[in-house]
């Protein structure tokens, strides 16, 4: 009797280690299988390269919004460059206001110089400028995804 | 260290009954848990047996389980919108990682509790499990049934095929043969004439939340009225 208890406890004691074994493999292996299921394989986004078009659309001295692309096409005497409009405090799309030559942000209400730098509000950084080029055909591209680290005019 | 933590406030909090040294704190273990309050507290071991039940109900249970899990997943990408369904359920097939698998994991699963149901329908009845006082439990069942093949008519229009197209097409047409109000309940069922986004979309909604808590609500009451009707039906009366 005592010999029986003793097996069936040494039996119960290894089907628990293999039980929680298993279990554990199969919790990690639906954490990968889980994790590569969330994860999109293919995106249905918008290209962040915008064809802003032939250069001469846009005047001298001009800042020109493109609200479905959330850009700034600005033409300066040293070029062209490209604005992000997206505000870098929460991401709300800011405005052009004409009337005042400035950027503002209808949400927080931070303000910005058309060249990107702050005027005023909480916004913690300037508005980026976007990596801008000209293709092989003469429109003006515009890669939303890069922005870059120091002012770059496309002279036209 | 296990009883350590049981005596916990935190623990005591949680679990209202004690450890289970007595019969009462064991059955009241079961007794107190939401979840486990559905089972009996003392089960026959001949009720356990494989030859009284096959273990049929708890196939058709597990299937079931199978099926919420995969198909929540298959929500995350799939759009009930025309003609984006179609869209979503080949990107499901050859884009998403894992999503042929899932998608079959459902197929195969709905397939497989349909005739689980079934056989387990058949296996009461053949045992005459169905009699008093069970008979109420049996009603329950025939539900459950019937949402079971109605979750699996409104998944078959989800892909936006052909052969779902036409299968509801037929199967609506089916339905409005019913003198007087088949007309009408085809036109409610499909919110049109013909099978269009309404329809898909009604299809969707009665698919993904109506039917599944309907049958959460009835198998609760199923569950619930094994242990009211006094534990499976061994036969053992009937034997001894």
């Amino acid at each position: 009797m005592a010999e029986e208890k003793q097996c069936e406890e040494c039996s119960r004691r290894r089907f628990a280690k293999t039980g929680l074994a298993a279990i554990g493999v199969a919790a990690g292996g639906s954490a990968v299988f889980g994790y590569q299921f969330l994860s999109p394989n293919a995106l249905y986004e918008p290209s962040p390269v915008v064809d802003a078009g032939k250069p001469d659309r846009y005047p001298l001295d001009s800042v020109t919004p493109d609200v479905a692309s959330g850009i700034y096409i600005v033409h300066k005497q040293e070029g062209i460059y490209a604005l992000s409009a997206v505000c870098t405090h929460l991401g709300c799309l800011t405005a052009w206001k004409p009337e005042l030559g400035i950027i503002a942000c209808p949400c927080h209400g931070s303000k910005f110089h058309p060249d990107g730098v702050k005027i005023e509000g909480p916004a913690p950084k300037p508005l980026p400028w976007l990596k801008a080029w000209i293709d092989d055909d003469g429109n003006l591209q515009i890669d939303r995804s890069e922005t870059l680290p120091q002012k770059q005019f496309v002279r036209i | 260290m296990i009883t350590d933590i049981r005596d916990t406030p935190v623990w005591r909090s949680i679990f209202r009954s004690g450890q289970g040294d007595s019969n009462l704190n064991r059955a009241q273990r079961v007794q107190q848990n939401v979840f486990l309050h559905l089972a009996s507290v003392k089960v026959r071991s001949k009720a356990l047996e494989f030859g009284v039940t096959w273990y049929l109900g708890t196939l058709s249970l597990g299937c079931f389980m199978v099926l919420v899990v995969t198909g929540i997943l298959l929500m995350l990408y799939y759009h009930p919108s025309v003609p984006q369904a179609y869209l979503d359920m080949k990107d499901l097939q050859f884009v998403v990682s894992a999503g042929m698998f899932l998608r079959n994991l459902h197929r195969w699963s709905a397939h497989a509790m349909v005739l689980l149901v079934f056989a387990h329908m058949f296996k009461v009845f053949y045992r005459g499990a169905y009699r008093s006082p069970r008979e109420f439990n049996w009603v329950i069942g025939v539900m459950l049934l019937m949402v079971t093949l109605f979750l699996s008519y409104t998944g078959y229009l989800l892909p936006w095929d052909q052969l779902a197209f036409w299968a509801i097409t037929v199967g609506s047409n089916i339905m409005s043969a019913v003198p007087g109000l088949g007309a009408k309940a085809r036109f409610l069922m499909l919110g049109g004439n013909t099978v269009n986004a309404n329809a898909l979309l009604r299809f969707y909604v009665l698919h993904c939340v109506i039917l599944p808590l309907a049958a959460f609500i009835f198998l609760a009451v199923h569950f619930w009225r094994i242990r009211k009707d006094g534990g499976l039906h061994t036969g053992e009366k009937t034997h001894e």
